[in-house]
């Protein structure tokens, strides 16, 4: 065969390859760039603003803890054809499995005031005021799911996470000093030293890599995709991509602020745009833009996660890929949580603060039980079969799961009690 | 209303009825797993409600609380 023919051929496959995967892409890119939600910007922000570079490593470290975690949602999602609600239910009961979905509910809509929170404050900066931007948020959500098809609904969420790479170009824009951000940020170290406020920076950035709603989301989008046995590895791929992709959009972050923003305490992602506005006033607005995408991204991911579970334990028809009319209650669902979490950032005086701090107490009730169902699940022979867990699945999984819950719970004290690592 | 509220406590009861039994097999790793997470709740709960006792002391030892 000559050359020109090998290229031809090289070419087509590759191009077959990419167009295989596109038809896969999708849940773990979603819920992994979702990730970087409103709450989820304004760590980075602070993390980036309080030690400048010196947290990129560990956020390097975060890669492989969100692909093991999100990685098994997608082989139980794949294999038993359930999402992780209706899971938890048929493998440990209705006990467990009441715990789970209405802790679940209540993390679900409190975070989903956070995003509603960031969205108001970032359009805000804009002059949008708050009720406009909660109109238009509800609007936009509601034409992007009443459309009856699942397909089109990822797309849509696709081009969301596109926009969230706004903070490359804005990373760039700030002109930071290459050699330092790899001399100080790719070798491990403790800036200033080992105290409770970096032990808080640590256990806030890993708190906001692995959410709960991600388990249940990640596994009942595979379902709702029609994901089989066979589409596993890219199932797999695809969730890698997703967690180099959230990582990245992260370090650009620190980076922006770790630049232009150095020892100053950031407590809002808005106010650090504020704050970059006033100097560099195009990366302060592309903060901004990406905080309201960001918020957008997770208020998307976050409504569906309780809708999907919602109806698959009370046995309603629970597709986007029916119209409104077939599953009326999966979509009135979906509207009164996203409703009712908008109207309370309207109330004049409401304990967003509040609300704030209070949605990582009530995470830390949920994640280690979901991730110990996950497990234990991927444990379960008589329904993976040949996708069981292996030795070293387990001895891995089991490390990064313990390693969460020890952390996140100390994140969930730290926040009930604020000086109690000094 | 009430109807609506009726037939919801019968759907509940039906779920109930459906995942009565767990359908994973009670190993020892499991049956540790799960008295493990309900000793890790329960604690969680005994430090919310520390938190609130604390709340409520600090907000009635406030001037004017």
């Amino acid at each position: 065969m000559n050359p020109l023919a090998k290229l031809y051929y090289g070419l087509r496959k590759a191009t077959k390859v990419v167009q295989l995967y596109l038809l896969i892409a999708g849940p773990g890119i979603v819920v992994m760039v979702a990730d970087n939600d409103a709450g989820g910007i304004t760590t980075y922000a602070a993390t980036g603003a309080k030690y400048g570079y010196h947290l990129i490593w560990f956020l390097l470290l975060l890669i492989p803890v969100a692909y093991y975690v999100q990685e098994m949602t997608v082989r139980l999602g794949a294999v038993t054809k359930r999402g992780h609600a209706e899971a938890i239910f048929d493998g440990f009961g209705a006990f467990w499995g009441w715990f789970s979905l209405i802790d679940l509910m209540l993390v679900d809509w409190l975070t989903l005031v956070t995003e509603f929170i960031g969205m108001t404050a970032a359009l805000q900066i804009f002059g949008v005021p708050p009720w406009l931007t909660v109109v238009a948020v509800c609007t936009l959500l509601g034409i992007i799911v009443l459309n009856g098809r699942y397909w089109t609904w990822e797309k849509i969420a696709l081009l969301f996470c596109a926009a969230n790479l706004i903070y490359i170009p804005g990373a760039f824009m700030v002109k930071p000093d290459v050699s330092q951000i790899l001399g100080q940020g790719l070798i491990p170290n403790f800036a200033g030293g080992f105290d409770g406020q970096l032990f808080f920076f640590l256990m806030a950035n890993i708190g906001t890599t692995i959410a709960p709603w991600m388990l249940f989301f990640q596994q009942s989008a595979v379902v709702d995709k029609g994901m089989l046995e066979k589409d596993i590895p890219w199932g797999r791929f695809d969730t890698l991509l997703g967690s180099v992709l959230t990582v990245v959009v992260a370090i650009f972050i620190v980076i922006v602020t770790g630049t232009v923003l150095p020892g100053i305490d950031i407590d809002s992602a808005a106010q650090a745009a504020e704050e970059l506005k006033k100097s560099k006033h195009y990366v302060g607005a592309f903060l901004a833009i990406g905080l309201f995408d960001a918020g957008l991204l997770g208020a998307i991911c976050i409504s569906l996660a309780s809708s999907w579970a919602f109806g698959e334990i009370f046995g309603w028809a629970h597709s986007l890929n029916q119209k409104i009319r077939e599953a009326p209650w999966f979509y009135a669902s979906y509207f009164f949580t996203l409703v009712t979490a908008g109207l309370v950032v309207l109330i004049p005086g409401a304990p967003l603060v509040l609300i704030t701090l209070f949605v990582q107490v009530i995470a830390v009730t949920l994640l280690p039980a979901a991730l110990v169902f996950l497990i234990l699940l991927l444990n379960d022979r008589q329904a993976m079969g040949e996708y069981c867990n292996t030795l070293l699945q387990n001895a891995v999984g089991g490390a990064i799961v313990m390693g969460i819950v020890v952390l996140s719970t100390l994140y969930g004290i730290s926040v009930l009690f604020p000086t109690l690592y000094g | 209303m009430p109807r609506s509220l009726r037939r919801l406590a019968r759907k509940v009861r039906e779920i109930n009825r459906r995942y009565r039994e767990p359908r994973i097999a009670m190993s020892g790793t499991v049956r540790v797993a799960l008295l493990a997470l309900r000793i890790y709740l329960l604690a969680l709960v005994v430090l919310m409600v520390v938190k609130f006792v604390l709340l409520l002391g600090a907000g009635s030892a406030a001037p004017g609380g």
